[in-house]
This record gives C-alpha cells, sequence and structure tokens, in this order.
C-alpha cells in the first residue's frame, strides 16, 4: 500500500507504454514540452471539466473526477463517468456519495481527433477504472474513449490481460522514479511522435567515447585546413 | 528539430504592448502597428521606451515566450521568464558538476577548443581571398599551436591563459577581414565597455544578441545561464550563457559583422561618436542589423556532431540541450559546435 504522498499520475504510465525515457524525462526530470497536440488537449479538457454534474436520459454525468489508487500508487482525472441507476447491489450498481440509490459506473475519456486507439491509451483508461474500483468498491468491466472527429464512442474491455499490464507499468514506472535515472534513448519510429524529441536527441551518438572522439576528429580536419 | 519561431523587436519608443486574445497586440500612440498569434513567437525583445501591460507578460509567461528589455544602446536590463523549469534534477547536477575542478575544466576546454578552431576558420576563409597575406596566414597558424596545446586535458586557468593568447591573436588580424569601407571601419583591439569605434559597437550590439538567445536557450531546457563552467560565477553575470557564446560567437556573430561592412548593408553615416569617445548606432542600422541577424538564423547548415540539418538560429538551444544531456549523463563529454 501507499501513501498519498507516494501517488504518481495516471498520465505516466501512458507515457511509460510509450517510451519509458520519455516517461523518466516527463515525471523524473521534469520535462514538459508543450507542442501543439497538448495545447489543443487542454483546450478539450478544459471544456470537459467545466460543469461538474448533469442528468441526461436518465443517466447522472460527473465531470473531471479526481481519482486515486493506494494499491496501485496512482492518482489521475476522469473526464466523465456516466452513472446509470439500476434497481440492485447485484446487477452490479453500487452506492455513491451523495446520492441515493444504486449505479452502474462508466467512465467515457475525451480524445481529440480521430479514432486511433493504442494500446498507451487502453493503459491509461484501465488505470482509471483501477483507481475507480478501489475508490467506489466497484467492479467495472468496460470503460469507453469518446473521439472529437467524428463525434464516436469507442468501449474498451478491462480484461484481466489489461489489467496485469497496467499493474506491471504501474511497478516498472515506480521503479524508474525511484532509481532517479532516466533510460538511454532508444531510436525507433515512435520517436517521430514524440513531443520531446528535441530534448531527447534520441539520434545524438551516444557510444562511450564518441564526444572526445568528435572533438579530436573535427579539430585534425580544421587545422589540417591549410593558410592559402 | 524544433521550429525556429520568430523573435519580436520592438524598437520604436513610446510602444506599448498588450494581449488580445491569442494575440500580441504592438500600439504606438493608440494605433495598432503589429497584431501577431503567440504561437508564431519564441521572444519578444524591446529596446528604449518600450512597456508592456501585465496580462501580456503573464500570457508570454505561460506560453514560454521570453519578454526582454534592453536600453536603446542595446545594454540588456531585465528579462521576463515564467516559473523555472521543473527540472530541479538537471540543475543540481549543473551545480555540482561547476564545483567539480575535473568536470569543469573538461567542459570548458571544449568551449575554448571550439572557439579557438572557429575562430582559425574565420581567418582562414578570409585569406582565401587575400592569397599570400603572410600576418593572416601566420594568426592562423597561432591558433593551430594553441589548439594542439589544448589537446590533452590542462588546468582550467591554463586554458583560460590560452584563450586570452588566442583572443589577442584573433584580433589583432580582425581590421584584415574588413575589406571594403576601411576608412570608416578601423579595427585596434576590442573595447566594450563603452565601445570606442564603429566596429566595437557593432560586435558589441550583435553579441548582446546572441547572448539573448544563448541565456533563453538555456533557460528553455532548464538550466541555469548564471552558473557557468569556464566563465565563475560572479553576480548578475550569466557565467553559463557566456560559456557557450565563446564557440558561437566566430561563426554567428564575428562573420555577420565582417559581411554587413564588407558587404556594405551599413554605413559610416550609421554610427554616431558621443562626446565621451563612445560610439553609437542610430536606429536605422540598429534596424538593418537586427534584419541581418534573423535573416542568418535562417540559413540551414549540418551540425557536425549530431550530423543533421539544422538551421542556424537553433545552434544556441541544440547546444544548450547537449550541455543537459551530457550533465545528466547521456553523452560522454560536451561536443562544442565546431564549423567547417
Ligand atoms: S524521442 Fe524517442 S527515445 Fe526519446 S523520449 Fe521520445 S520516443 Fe523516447
Amino acid at each position: 500500500m501507499f501513501t498519498e504522498d507516494d501517488l504518481l499520475p495516471i498520465s505516466a504510465l501512458q507515457h511509460l507504454a510509450f517510451c519509458e525515457r520519455q516517461a523518466a524525462l516527463i515525471h523524473l526530470e521534469g520535462e514538459w514540452q508543450e507542442n501543439k497536440l497538448t495545447v489543443e488537449g487542454h483546450g478539450l479538457h478544459d471544456k470537459v471539466h467545466e460543469d461538474d454534474a448533469e442528468v441526461r436520459n436518465g443517466v447522472r454525468l460527473v465531470r473531471g473526477l479526481r481519482v486515486r489508487s493506494l494499491e496501485f500508487g496512482l492518482v489521475g482525472a476522469i473526464d466523465m463517468l456516466e452513472l446509470t441507476p439500476v434497481d440492485s447491489a447485484e446487477a452490479g450498481g453500487v452506492a455513491l456519495p451523495g446520492l441515493r440509490g444504486r449505479f452502474l459506473p462508466y467512465i467515457v475519456e475525451y480524445k481529440r481527433g480521430r479514432p486511433k486507439l493504442d494500446h498507451c491509451d487502453e493503459i491509461q483508461l484501465c488505470a482509471q477504472a483501477l483507481c475507480l474500483e478501489e475508490m467506489l468498491g466497484a467492479s467495472i468491466a468496460e470503460s469507453a474513449f469518446f473521439y472529437g472527429t467524428p463525434r464516436r464512442r469507442h468501449a474498451v474491455t478491462l480484461d484481466m490481460d489489461l489489467r496485469a499490464e497496467t499493474g506491471r507499468l504501474a511497478v516498472r514506472l515506480r521503479e524508474i522514479i525511484d532509481s532517479g535515472q532516466t533510460p538511454p534513448p532508444e531510436y525507433a519510429p515512435r520517436c517521430q511522435n514524440c513531443s520531446l524529441i528535441d530534448l531527447c536527441l534520441p539520434q545524438a551518438p551516444r557510444q562511450e567515447g564518441s564526444v572526445s572522439r568528435y572533438l579530436k576528429r573535427t579539430i585534425n580536419e580544421v587545422t589540417s585546413e591549410e593558410t592559402a | 528539430m524544433k521550429k525556429l519561431l520568430n523573435t519580436l523587436y520592438v524598437m520604436t519608443s513610446g510602444s506599448y504592448l498588450s494581449r488580445q486574445g491569442e494575440t500580441v497586440v504592438v500600439r504606438q500612440d493608440d494605433e495598432i502597428k503589429l497584431q501577431l498569434p503567440i504561437h508564431t513567437l519564441s521572444a519578444i525583445m524591446c529596446f528604449g521606451q518600450v512597456s508592456a501591460s501585465a496580462p501580456l507578460l503573464g500570457f508570454c509567461a505561460a506560453r514560454k515566450v521570453t519578454v526582454s528589455f534592453f536600453s536603446m544602446s542595446g545594454r540588456f536590463m531585465a528579462r521576463m521568464v515564467g516559473p523555472v523549469s521543473g527540472n530541479v534534477l538537471l540543475r543540481k547536477a549543473q551545480y555540482r558538476r561547476a564545483d567539480d575542478q575535473a568536470f569543469t575544466a573538461d567542459i570548458a576546454r571544449s568551449f575554448i577548443l571550439a572557439k579557438i578552431a572557429n575562430c582559425r576558420t574565420v581567418l582562414l576563409r578570409a585569406s582565401r581571398e587575400r592569397i599570400g597575406d603572410t600576418v593572416l596566414a601566420g594568426a592562423a597558424d597561432d591558433l593551430k599551436t594553441h589548439l594542439l596545446n589544448l589537446s590533452e586535458p590542462i588546468a582550467l586557468d591554463r586554458i583560460r591563459g590560452k584563450e586570452g593568447d588566442a583572443a589577442r591573436t584573433y584580433f589583432s588580424v580582425f581590421d584584415r577581414l574588413i575589406t571594403s569601407q576601411k576608412e570608416a571601419f578601423v579595427f585596434h583591439e576590442r573595447s566594450r565597455r563603452p565601445p570606442l569605434d564603429n566596429i566595437n559597437a557593432l560586435l558589441s550590439f550583435v553579441y548582446t544578441l546572441l547572448a539573448h538567445d544563448v541565456a533563453s536557450a538555456l533557460e528553455g531546457v532548464g538550466l541555469d545561464p548564471a552558473v557557468g563552467f569556464l566563465h565563475r560565477d560572479r553576480p548578475g553575470r550569466p557565467g553559463l550563457a557566456l560559456d557557450i557564446m565563446e564557440e558561437l560567437r566566430p561563426f554567428t556573430a564575428d562573420r555577420l559583422v565582417l559581411s554587413l561592412i564588407n558587404l556594405r548593408q551599413i554605413k559610416a553615416e550609421g554610427f554616431e561618436k558621443t562626446a565621451s569617445g563612445a560610439v553609437q548606432m542610430n536606429d536605422a542600422t540598429r534596424k538593418i542589423v537586427l534584419t541581418e541577424y534573423q535573416k542568418k538564423k535562417q540559413e540551414e547548415i549540418r551540425h557536425p556532431f549530431l550530423n543533421e540539418k539544422v538551421v542556424v538560429g537553433l545552434l544556441p538551444h541544440i547546444q544548450a540541450m547537449l550541455l543537459a544531456r551530457y550533465l545528466r549523463g547521456d553523452l560522454d563529454g560536451y561536443p562544442a559546435f565546431i564549423f567547417r
């Protein structure tokens, strides 16, 4: 069990699933390079978190919920939680603070752009669900992403494999943060989609001695250039 | 590679900067002179009597656009940046290493090797057009000797000594690199406070621009521009920015000054000697210098260490990045910029 002070952001898992170095650069070294995508992303979320509750077709919508898990050591927020009233606990309904009756919780996370679900997104959703399950004593079988263009929902089944993978990443994240060591870069196709590419310099020569070789070689070249 | 964004230079006295939505608005006499979307800018540099609203400053801080204020003559007064970059680990590594003799000497040697090599290349390029100039050739040979002396690790004070010798050699022949307008542009020695001739006035102004870009780049990657390796801490002095400038100066600043004079882009009339003997540039000349400096930033070169095409304007950022990576232990040394 972790304490509240130890919690790490859920977003770090997503970064970790993408690239361990990216996760370390952001969450260990405090680098954050806003690119266009992340700026737009914030705009969208601001709207989502604006008003906190409404009821639509009998389903209660709660926005911007903060969640955490002391078991996994994670903290984060959920864009929107849909609460469908159900009759009984047998139907999976949970009791909620401040509300009468029982509800079926369903997480909806907003995504900018077109449906292009990748594994990192599923990890994020699963981590949110794990937190919520711990806080509500609920069990959540499915959650969804909602895409801006076209406006569409995409459901994700929170199966055992996904849960195990999410838990494994949570452990690995803690190892990296505790070690204080940023893993070295590995140049891969994903780097082209990485907002930290020019901080990370994944293509810089990196073998032992490469800088002293570079200095020697360039100085040699420059000094061998003869005076006219 | 990161995109090179524009620097907005505000030179007209009485200009007022404010925010409107996602844009920066420049007013003169209550009239809107310019309106630019913030995402096209990386820095705003204000010269002389220019003021800015608090909301604009906050807006710029949030968007990582530095706003700096200079006196009309280009003396740096203040730079406004947002919250310190969150990277405490990097800064701690920087401070620790600035106190480590061997480490400091290693980085300082990189700076100075690159600086001398780059000075030599400037001399050689110029001497190509002046075949048989034995003075230039002799200076280039002296610089080569200094370079060879620096090929093995040596103590920091000896590095500083070599640096001083090399600078004297370089500036002793700098006048020979001026090939036109010789009457108006004569160079004897470097004078800074204040500059006592036209060339020194130009050099000082361009160095100010470069220093600003380097300091912003260092801050941008989370390093503290004040804590240097070659330049020891002195309150108010941007030691690390001066360190990185050493290697960039010959290529970016000196060559620009030479081409401004040699290509007759600026003229003697653009300079004025004040009663004290200090030389000042007029507004029109300053504008030309700024325009040409911006143009130079767009030029593409191949970065010798990364072996990647980059624009000159990103060199401060790239070198800051490489230094940060060395301090973090990603690289086995600091690959200073050496141009060929
Ligand atoms: S550039 Fe590549 S190696 Fe570096 S953090 Fe991004 S994905 Fe990872």
